[in-house]
Protein backbone atom coordinates (compact mmCIF):
# COMPACT_ATOMS: atom_id res chain seq x y z
CA UNK A 1 0.00 0.00 0.00
CA UNK A 2 1.29 3.48 -0.84
CA UNK A 3 1.33 5.93 2.01
CA UNK A 4 -1.16 8.77 2.30
CA UNK A 5 -2.20 11.66 4.51
CA UNK A 6 -4.82 10.56 7.03
CA UNK A 7 -7.61 12.81 8.26
CA UNK A 8 -10.17 12.13 10.97
CA UNK A 9 -12.55 15.12 10.86
CA UNK A 10 -15.23 15.42 13.53
CA UNK A 11 -17.76 17.38 11.44
CA UNK A 12 -19.41 16.63 8.11
CA UNK A 13 -18.55 20.11 6.81
CA UNK A 14 -14.85 19.48 7.42
CA UNK A 15 -15.06 15.97 5.93
CA UNK A 16 -16.84 17.26 2.84
CA UNK A 17 -14.26 20.00 2.33
CA UNK A 18 -11.38 17.51 2.61
CA UNK A 19 -13.13 14.95 0.37
CA UNK A 20 -13.62 17.57 -2.34
CA UNK A 21 -9.85 17.66 -2.92
CA UNK A 22 -8.41 15.60 -5.77
CA UNK A 23 -6.92 12.13 -5.16
CA UNK A 24 -8.87 11.74 -1.92
CA UNK A 25 -10.83 8.72 -0.74
CA UNK A 26 -13.32 8.30 2.07
CA UNK A 27 -12.86 5.62 4.71
CA UNK A 28 -16.05 4.17 6.21
CA UNK A 29 -15.58 0.52 7.26
CA UNK A 30 -12.53 0.06 5.04
CA UNK A 31 -13.44 -3.39 3.72
CA UNK A 32 -13.30 -2.24 0.10
CA UNK A 33 -10.88 0.69 0.08
CA UNK A 34 -8.16 -0.89 2.26
CA UNK A 35 -8.07 -3.96 0.00
CA UNK A 36 -8.00 -1.76 -3.13
CA UNK A 37 -5.13 0.30 -1.72
CA UNK A 38 -3.19 -2.91 -0.96
CA UNK A 39 -3.75 -4.05 -4.56
CA UNK A 40 -2.65 -0.59 -5.82
CA UNK A 41 -5.93 -0.27 -7.76
CA UNK A 42 -6.48 2.81 -5.56
CA UNK A 43 -3.58 4.94 -4.37
CA UNK A 44 -5.11 8.09 -2.91
CA UNK A 45 -2.92 10.91 -1.63
CA UNK A 46 -5.35 11.49 1.23
CA UNK A 47 -7.82 9.31 3.11
CA UNK A 48 -10.62 10.95 5.09
CA UNK A 49 -12.14 8.78 7.80
CA UNK A 50 -15.81 9.24 8.70
CA UNK A 51 -15.42 7.20 11.89
CA UNK A 52 -15.01 10.17 14.27
CA UNK A 53 -18.06 12.13 13.05
CA UNK A 54 -20.86 11.77 15.58
CA UNK A 55 -24.42 10.91 14.55
CA UNK A 56 -23.67 8.92 11.41
CA UNK A 57 -24.53 5.48 12.72
CA UNK A 58 -27.58 3.84 14.21
CA UNK A 59 -31.07 2.73 13.26
CA UNK A 60 -34.19 4.62 14.36
CA UNK A 61 -37.81 3.59 13.85
CA UNK A 62 -40.65 6.14 13.90
CA UNK A 63 -44.26 5.61 14.99
CA UNK A 64 -45.37 4.98 11.39
CA UNK A 65 -42.59 2.38 11.07
CA UNK A 66 -40.52 4.57 8.75
CA UNK A 67 -36.89 3.82 9.45
CA UNK A 68 -33.68 5.84 9.31
CA UNK A 69 -30.34 4.08 8.92
CA UNK A 70 -27.17 6.11 9.43
CA UNK A 71 -24.65 5.62 6.63
CA UNK A 72 -21.94 4.48 9.07
CA UNK A 73 -24.18 1.80 10.61
CA UNK A 74 -22.35 -1.46 10.16
CA UNK A 75 -24.04 -4.14 8.12
CA UNK A 76 -24.02 -6.63 10.99
CA UNK A 77 -26.17 -4.17 12.95
CA UNK A 78 -28.54 -3.89 9.97
CA UNK A 79 -28.64 -7.70 9.70
CA UNK A 80 -29.48 -8.14 13.40
CA UNK A 81 -31.82 -5.14 13.83
CA UNK A 82 -35.30 -6.29 14.83
CA UNK A 83 -36.85 -3.27 13.08
CA UNK A 84 -35.14 -4.13 9.81
CA UNK A 85 -35.78 -7.87 10.12
CA UNK A 86 -39.47 -7.22 10.74
CA UNK A 87 -40.21 -4.36 8.33
CA UNK A 88 -37.53 -4.67 5.64
CA UNK A 89 -36.74 -8.36 5.67
CA UNK A 90 -35.10 -8.24 2.24
CA UNK A 91 -32.60 -5.65 3.49
CA UNK A 92 -31.75 -7.66 6.64
CA UNK A 93 -31.31 -10.75 4.47
CA UNK A 94 -29.09 -8.82 2.03
CA UNK A 95 -26.94 -7.47 4.88
CA UNK A 96 -26.53 -11.01 6.26
CA UNK A 97 -25.13 -12.13 2.88
CA UNK A 98 -22.11 -9.80 2.89
CA UNK A 99 -18.69 -11.43 3.40
CA UNK A 100 -18.24 -12.99 6.83
CA UNK A 101 -19.15 -12.02 10.40
CA UNK A 102 -15.74 -10.33 10.71
CA UNK A 103 -16.32 -8.28 7.55
CA UNK A 104 -19.90 -7.40 8.49
CA UNK A 105 -18.58 -6.12 11.84
CA UNK A 106 -16.49 -3.60 9.86
CA UNK A 107 -18.42 -2.85 6.65
CA UNK A 108 -21.00 -0.07 6.65
CA UNK A 109 -24.23 0.19 4.70
CA UNK A 110 -23.17 3.63 3.40
CA UNK A 111 -19.91 2.17 2.14
CA UNK A 112 -21.67 -0.77 0.50
CA UNK A 113 -23.86 1.69 -1.43
CA UNK A 114 -21.31 4.44 -2.14
CA UNK A 115 -18.89 1.87 -3.58
CA UNK A 116 -21.62 1.39 -6.20
CA UNK A 117 -20.90 -2.22 -7.06
CA UNK A 118 -23.80 -3.49 -9.21
CA UNK A 119 -23.62 -6.65 -7.05
CA UNK A 120 -23.83 -4.97 -3.60
CA UNK A 121 -25.90 -7.13 -1.25
CA UNK A 122 -27.75 -4.31 0.52
CA UNK A 123 -28.81 -2.55 -2.66
CA UNK A 124 -31.72 -4.73 -3.80
CA UNK A 125 -33.32 -4.52 -0.34
CA UNK A 126 -32.90 -0.72 -0.29
CA UNK A 127 -34.38 -0.51 -3.81
CA UNK A 128 -37.57 -2.37 -2.82
CA UNK A 129 -37.74 -0.32 0.40
CA UNK A 130 -37.80 2.80 -1.83
CA UNK A 131 -34.98 4.29 0.26
CA UNK A 132 -34.09 7.96 0.00
CA UNK A 133 -30.36 8.64 0.17
CA UNK A 134 -29.49 11.71 2.24
CA UNK A 135 -26.38 13.47 1.00
CA UNK A 136 -24.30 16.32 2.42
CA UNK A 137 -21.87 18.39 0.36
CA UNK A 138 -20.42 21.88 0.19
CA UNK A 139 -23.69 23.13 -1.38
CA UNK A 140 -25.72 21.79 1.52
CA UNK A 141 -27.97 18.78 1.82
CA UNK A 142 -29.96 16.93 -0.79
CA UNK A 143 -31.88 13.72 -1.08
CA UNK A 144 -31.81 11.24 -3.99
CA UNK A 145 -34.05 8.19 -4.44
CA UNK A 146 -31.80 5.12 -4.39
CA UNK A 147 -32.88 4.07 -7.89
CA UNK A 148 -31.47 7.37 -9.21
CA UNK A 149 -28.17 7.18 -7.30
CA UNK A 150 -26.17 4.91 -9.62
CA UNK A 151 -24.88 5.87 -13.05
CA UNK A 152 -22.59 2.91 -13.86
CA UNK A 153 -20.33 0.30 -12.25
CA UNK A 154 -18.65 2.14 -9.36
CA UNK A 155 -20.29 5.40 -10.48
CA UNK A 156 -22.92 7.52 -8.72
CA UNK A 157 -24.48 10.98 -9.00
CA UNK A 158 -22.38 12.04 -5.98
CA UNK A 159 -20.37 15.17 -6.75
CA UNK A 160 -16.85 15.84 -5.41
CA UNK A 161 -17.08 16.31 -1.66
CA UNK A 162 -20.56 14.84 -1.34
CA UNK A 163 -21.03 12.25 1.41
CA UNK A 164 -23.95 9.88 2.03
CA UNK A 165 -25.17 10.49 5.59
CA UNK A 166 -28.25 8.31 5.94
CA UNK A 167 -30.96 6.26 4.30
CA UNK A 168 -34.62 6.94 5.03
CA UNK A 169 -37.05 4.13 4.42
CA UNK A 170 -40.75 5.09 4.19
CA UNK A 171 -43.51 2.95 5.72
CA UNK A 172 -42.68 -0.65 4.92
CA UNK A 173 -44.37 -3.12 2.57
CA UNK A 174 -46.19 -6.03 4.15
CA UNK A 175 -43.64 -8.60 3.00
CA UNK A 176 -40.25 -8.74 1.29
CA UNK A 177 -37.53 -11.24 0.50
CA UNK A 178 -33.98 -11.29 -0.93
CA UNK A 179 -32.19 -14.13 -2.67
CA UNK A 180 -28.49 -14.04 -3.51
CA UNK A 181 -27.52 -16.44 -6.28
CA UNK A 182 -24.05 -17.67 -5.34
CA UNK A 183 -21.84 -20.74 -4.96
CA UNK A 184 -20.46 -20.46 -1.42
CA UNK A 185 -22.69 -19.98 1.62
CA UNK A 186 -20.49 -17.08 2.77
CA UNK A 187 -17.63 -14.96 1.38
CA UNK A 188 -18.99 -14.92 -2.15
CA UNK A 189 -20.07 -12.26 -4.62
CA UNK A 190 -23.61 -12.42 -5.96
CA UNK A 191 -24.02 -13.87 -9.46
CA UNK A 192 -27.27 -12.02 -9.16
CA UNK A 193 -29.27 -10.55 -6.30
CA UNK A 194 -33.05 -10.30 -6.38
CA UNK A 195 -35.37 -8.63 -3.86
CA UNK A 196 -39.14 -8.36 -4.02
CA UNK A 197 -41.61 -6.55 -1.78
CA UNK A 198 -45.38 -6.86 -1.80
CA UNK A 199 -48.29 -4.96 -0.30
CA UNK A 200 -51.50 -6.96 -0.05
CA UNK A 201 -55.08 -6.00 0.63
CA UNK A 202 -57.28 -9.07 0.90
CA UNK A 203 -55.61 -11.05 -1.85
CA UNK A 204 -55.02 -8.16 -4.22
CA UNK A 205 -51.53 -6.78 -4.75
CA UNK A 206 -51.73 -3.04 -4.07
CA UNK A 207 -48.02 -2.46 -4.58
CA UNK A 208 -45.02 -4.50 -5.70
CA UNK A 209 -41.35 -3.66 -6.04
CA UNK A 210 -38.58 -5.74 -7.58
CA UNK A 211 -34.91 -4.81 -7.15
CA UNK A 212 -32.19 -6.53 -9.18
CA UNK A 213 -28.43 -6.55 -8.57
CA UNK A 214 -25.52 -7.71 -10.76
CA UNK A 215 -27.62 -7.98 -13.93
CA UNK A 216 -27.04 -4.52 -15.43
CA UNK A 217 -24.36 -1.79 -15.23
CA UNK A 218 -26.24 -0.48 -12.19
CA UNK A 219 -28.69 -2.03 -9.73
CA UNK A 220 -32.18 -1.63 -11.22
CA UNK A 221 -35.87 -1.80 -10.45
CA UNK A 222 -37.93 -4.06 -12.74
CA UNK A 223 -40.71 -1.52 -13.15
CA UNK A 224 -42.60 -3.28 -15.97
CA UNK A 225 -42.82 -6.43 -13.91
CA UNK A 226 -43.99 -4.36 -10.94
CA UNK A 227 -46.76 -2.73 -13.04
CA UNK A 228 -47.95 -6.16 -14.21
CA UNK A 229 -48.57 -7.16 -10.59
CA UNK A 230 -50.32 -4.05 -9.28
CA UNK A 231 -54.07 -4.31 -8.72
CA UNK A 232 -54.17 -8.01 -9.58
CA UNK A 233 -55.04 -11.10 -7.65
CA UNK A 234 -52.22 -13.59 -7.36
CA UNK A 235 -52.09 -16.51 -9.74
CA UNK A 236 -49.16 -18.72 -10.71
CA UNK A 237 -49.47 -17.33 -14.28
CA UNK A 238 -49.16 -13.74 -13.01
CA UNK A 239 -46.04 -14.57 -10.98
CA UNK A 240 -44.58 -16.28 -14.07
CA UNK A 241 -45.27 -13.22 -16.22
CA UNK A 242 -43.61 -10.98 -13.64
CA UNK A 243 -40.52 -13.23 -13.68
CA UNK A 244 -40.29 -13.00 -17.46
CA UNK A 245 -40.76 -9.22 -17.41
CA UNK A 246 -38.04 -8.86 -14.76
CA UNK A 247 -35.63 -10.93 -16.88
CA UNK A 248 -36.47 -8.77 -19.91
CA UNK A 249 -35.46 -5.64 -17.93
CA UNK A 250 -31.89 -6.88 -17.43
CA UNK A 251 -28.75 -6.43 -19.53
CA UNK A 252 -26.28 -8.78 -17.83
CA UNK A 253 -22.68 -9.50 -18.79
CA UNK A 254 -20.89 -12.82 -19.07
CA UNK A 255 -17.89 -13.03 -16.78
CA UNK A 256 -15.70 -15.54 -14.94
CA UNK A 257 -18.50 -16.37 -12.56
CA UNK A 258 -21.36 -17.07 -14.96
CA UNK A 259 -22.82 -16.33 -18.38
CA UNK A 260 -25.25 -13.57 -19.32
CA UNK A 261 -27.77 -16.19 -20.45
CA UNK A 262 -27.65 -17.94 -17.08
CA UNK A 263 -28.08 -14.63 -15.27
CA UNK A 264 -31.13 -13.70 -17.35
CA UNK A 265 -32.71 -17.12 -16.85
CA UNK A 266 -32.10 -17.01 -13.10
CA UNK A 267 -33.60 -13.52 -12.76
CA UNK A 268 -36.86 -15.03 -14.04
CA UNK A 269 -36.64 -17.96 -11.60
CA UNK A 270 -35.54 -15.96 -8.55
CA UNK A 271 -37.98 -13.10 -9.14
CA UNK A 272 -40.80 -15.66 -8.99
CA UNK A 273 -39.27 -17.25 -5.91
CA UNK A 274 -38.77 -13.96 -4.04
CA UNK A 275 -42.32 -12.91 -4.91
CA UNK A 276 -43.65 -16.18 -3.45
CA UNK A 277 -41.69 -15.67 -0.21
CA UNK A 278 -42.73 -11.99 -0.02
CA UNK A 279 -46.37 -13.03 -0.51
CA UNK A 280 -46.14 -15.63 2.24
CA UNK A 281 -44.69 -12.98 4.56
CA UNK A 282 -47.34 -10.44 3.51
CA UNK A 283 -50.09 -12.94 4.33
CA UNK A 284 -48.73 -13.95 7.72
CA UNK B 1 5.10 10.68 5.06
CA UNK B 2 4.05 11.57 8.58
CA UNK B 3 3.37 9.07 11.32
CA UNK B 4 0.37 9.60 13.53
CA UNK B 5 0.20 9.17 17.32
CA UNK B 6 -2.32 6.48 18.26
CA UNK B 7 -3.16 5.19 21.76
CA UNK B 8 -5.11 2.00 22.32
CA UNK B 9 -5.13 -1.13 24.44
CA UNK B 10 -3.92 -4.55 23.38
CA UNK B 11 -4.73 -7.39 25.77
CA UNK B 12 -5.12 -4.82 28.54
CA UNK B 13 -1.77 -3.11 27.94
CA UNK B 14 -1.76 0.56 26.95
CA UNK B 15 0.03 1.17 23.65
CA UNK B 16 1.17 4.66 22.62
CA UNK B 17 2.57 4.35 19.12
CA UNK B 18 3.49 6.40 16.09
CA UNK B 19 1.89 4.68 13.11
CA UNK B 20 2.21 5.15 9.36
CA UNK B 21 -1.29 5.46 7.85
CA UNK B 22 -0.67 2.60 5.44
CA UNK B 23 0.04 0.07 8.20
CA UNK B 24 -2.84 -2.28 8.90
CA UNK B 25 -3.70 -3.24 12.45
CA UNK B 26 -2.35 -6.69 11.57
CA UNK B 27 1.04 -5.20 10.65
CA UNK B 28 1.06 -3.05 13.78
CA UNK B 29 0.31 -6.04 16.02
CA UNK B 30 2.91 -8.28 14.41
CA UNK B 31 5.72 -5.95 13.32
CA UNK B 32 5.51 -3.06 15.78
CA UNK B 33 4.20 -4.64 18.99
CA UNK B 34 5.70 -8.07 18.26
CA UNK B 35 2.56 -10.12 18.85
CA UNK B 36 2.95 -12.70 16.10
CA UNK B 37 0.14 -15.00 17.25
CA UNK B 38 -2.22 -13.22 14.85
CA UNK B 39 -1.47 -14.62 11.39
CA UNK B 40 -1.40 -13.06 7.94
CA UNK B 41 -3.00 -15.41 5.43
CA UNK B 42 -4.63 -13.95 2.34
CA UNK B 43 -4.47 -10.30 3.46
CA UNK B 44 -7.72 -9.62 1.59
CA UNK B 45 -10.22 -10.52 4.30
CA UNK B 46 -11.09 -13.91 2.83
CA UNK B 47 -9.36 -16.40 5.14
CA UNK B 48 -9.89 -15.09 8.69
CA UNK B 49 -6.38 -16.02 9.92
CA UNK B 50 -5.88 -12.42 11.11
CA UNK B 51 -9.08 -12.27 13.19
CA UNK B 52 -8.80 -10.24 16.40
CA UNK B 53 -11.46 -8.84 18.71
CA UNK B 54 -11.99 -5.07 18.80
CA UNK B 55 -14.36 -3.82 21.51
CA UNK B 56 -16.02 -7.24 21.67
CA UNK B 57 -16.40 -7.77 17.92
CA UNK B 58 -14.38 -10.16 15.77
CA UNK B 59 -12.84 -8.40 12.77
CA UNK B 60 -10.26 -9.21 10.13
CA UNK B 61 -7.29 -7.08 11.25
CA UNK B 62 -5.84 -7.01 7.71
CA UNK B 63 -8.72 -4.69 6.70
CA UNK B 64 -8.31 -2.24 9.59
CA UNK B 65 -5.90 0.69 9.35
CA UNK B 66 -3.79 0.97 12.49
CA UNK B 67 -4.42 4.71 12.68
CA UNK B 68 -8.16 4.08 13.18
CA UNK B 69 -8.00 2.10 16.44
CA UNK B 70 -7.37 5.00 18.83
CA UNK B 71 -9.19 4.45 22.13
CA UNK B 72 -10.17 0.88 21.29
CA UNK B 73 -9.57 -2.32 23.21
CA UNK B 74 -8.06 -5.08 21.15
CA UNK B 75 -7.79 -8.71 22.18
CA UNK B 76 -5.47 -11.08 20.34
CA UNK B 77 -4.83 -14.79 20.84
CA UNK B 78 -2.05 -13.85 23.30
CA UNK B 79 -4.60 -12.15 25.55
CA UNK B 80 -7.00 -15.05 26.11
CA UNK B 81 -5.22 -17.07 28.79
CA UNK B 82 -5.65 -15.81 32.36
CA UNK B 83 -3.26 -16.54 35.23
CA UNK B 84 -1.51 -19.21 33.21
CA UNK B 85 -4.77 -20.97 32.41
CA UNK B 86 -5.95 -21.32 28.84
CA UNK B 87 -9.31 -19.93 27.78
CA UNK B 88 -11.98 -22.67 27.46
CA UNK B 89 -11.99 -22.24 23.66
CA UNK B 90 -8.21 -22.72 23.51
CA UNK B 91 -8.41 -25.79 25.77
CA UNK B 92 -11.25 -27.25 23.67
CA UNK B 93 -9.17 -26.96 20.48
CA UNK B 94 -6.37 -28.91 22.21
CA UNK B 95 -8.69 -31.51 23.72
CA UNK B 96 -10.47 -32.31 20.45
CA UNK B 97 -7.44 -31.87 18.18
CA UNK B 98 -9.12 -29.01 16.34
CA UNK B 99 -5.93 -28.09 14.49
CA UNK B 100 -3.21 -29.61 12.37
CA UNK B 101 -0.63 -27.14 11.04
CA UNK B 102 -2.08 -24.53 13.40
CA UNK B 103 -1.85 -21.49 11.12
CA UNK B 104 -5.59 -20.82 11.04
CA UNK B 105 -6.07 -21.69 14.73
CA UNK B 106 -5.63 -18.23 16.31
CA UNK B 107 -8.18 -16.79 13.87
CA UNK B 108 -10.63 -19.63 14.49
CA UNK B 109 -10.26 -19.28 18.26
CA UNK B 110 -10.81 -15.50 18.19
CA UNK B 111 -13.88 -15.84 15.94
CA UNK B 112 -15.26 -18.64 18.10
CA UNK B 113 -14.68 -16.73 21.34
CA UNK B 114 -16.52 -13.65 20.03
CA UNK B 115 -19.41 -15.79 18.75
CA UNK B 116 -19.72 -17.67 22.06
CA UNK B 117 -19.55 -14.41 24.05
CA UNK B 118 -22.33 -13.04 21.85
CA UNK B 119 -24.54 -16.13 22.07
CA UNK B 120 -23.35 -19.53 23.33
CA UNK B 121 -26.71 -21.09 22.44
CA UNK B 122 -26.12 -21.23 18.70
CA UNK B 123 -26.91 -24.51 16.98
CA UNK B 124 -24.18 -26.47 15.20
CA UNK B 125 -25.52 -25.17 11.89
CA UNK B 126 -25.44 -21.56 13.14
CA UNK B 127 -21.86 -21.90 14.40
CA UNK B 128 -20.85 -23.51 11.10
CA UNK B 129 -22.36 -20.63 9.15
CA UNK B 130 -20.99 -17.90 11.44
CA UNK B 131 -17.47 -19.39 11.16
CA UNK B 132 -17.62 -19.25 7.35
CA UNK B 133 -15.11 -16.39 7.31
CA UNK B 134 -12.36 -18.65 8.65
CA UNK B 135 -10.66 -21.13 6.36
CA UNK B 136 -8.71 -24.23 7.38
CA UNK B 137 -6.86 -26.23 4.73
CA UNK B 138 -5.93 -29.20 6.97
CA UNK B 139 -8.61 -30.43 9.30
CA UNK B 140 -11.75 -30.73 7.23
CA UNK B 141 -13.43 -28.64 9.96
CA UNK B 142 -15.04 -31.53 11.86
CA UNK B 143 -12.74 -31.32 14.87
CA UNK B 144 -12.82 -27.51 14.83
CA UNK B 145 -16.60 -27.50 15.02
CA UNK B 146 -16.50 -30.11 17.77
CA UNK B 147 -14.08 -27.91 19.74
CA UNK B 148 -16.30 -24.85 19.35
CA UNK B 149 -19.44 -26.72 20.39
CA UNK B 150 -17.66 -28.24 23.41
CA UNK B 151 -16.33 -24.82 24.45
CA UNK B 152 -19.78 -23.24 24.05
CA UNK B 153 -21.26 -26.02 26.16
CA UNK B 154 -18.65 -25.52 28.88
CA UNK B 155 -19.07 -21.75 28.92
CA UNK B 156 -22.87 -22.16 29.05
CA UNK B 157 -22.68 -24.53 32.00
CA UNK B 158 -20.21 -22.38 33.94
CA UNK B 159 -22.00 -19.07 33.46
Amino acid sequence: MKNFEFYEPTTLAEASQLFAQEHTQLLAGGTDIVIEMKAYTESPQSVVSLQKIPGLSGITCDADNSITIGAMTNVREVELSQHIQEHHTALAEGASEIGSVQIRNLATVGGNIAHASPAADTVAGLLVADAQVQIVGSDGERSVPINELFTGPGQTVLKPGEIITQFTLPSPASGSHYIKHKIREVMDLAFIGVASSINLEDDTITDAKIGLAAVAPTPIRATEAEELLKGKSITPELIGQAGEAAAAATSPISDLRCSAEHRKEMVDVLTQRTLQYALERARS
Amino acid sequence: MAKYPVSFKVNGDEQDLLIEPRKTLLAVLRDVIGLTGTKEGCSTGDCGACTVIIDGKAVTSCMVLGVTVAGKEITTIEGLAEDGELHPVQQAFIDTGGYQCGFCTPGFIMSSKALIDENPDRTEEEFRHALGGNICRCTGYTKILEAVLNAAEEIRTNS
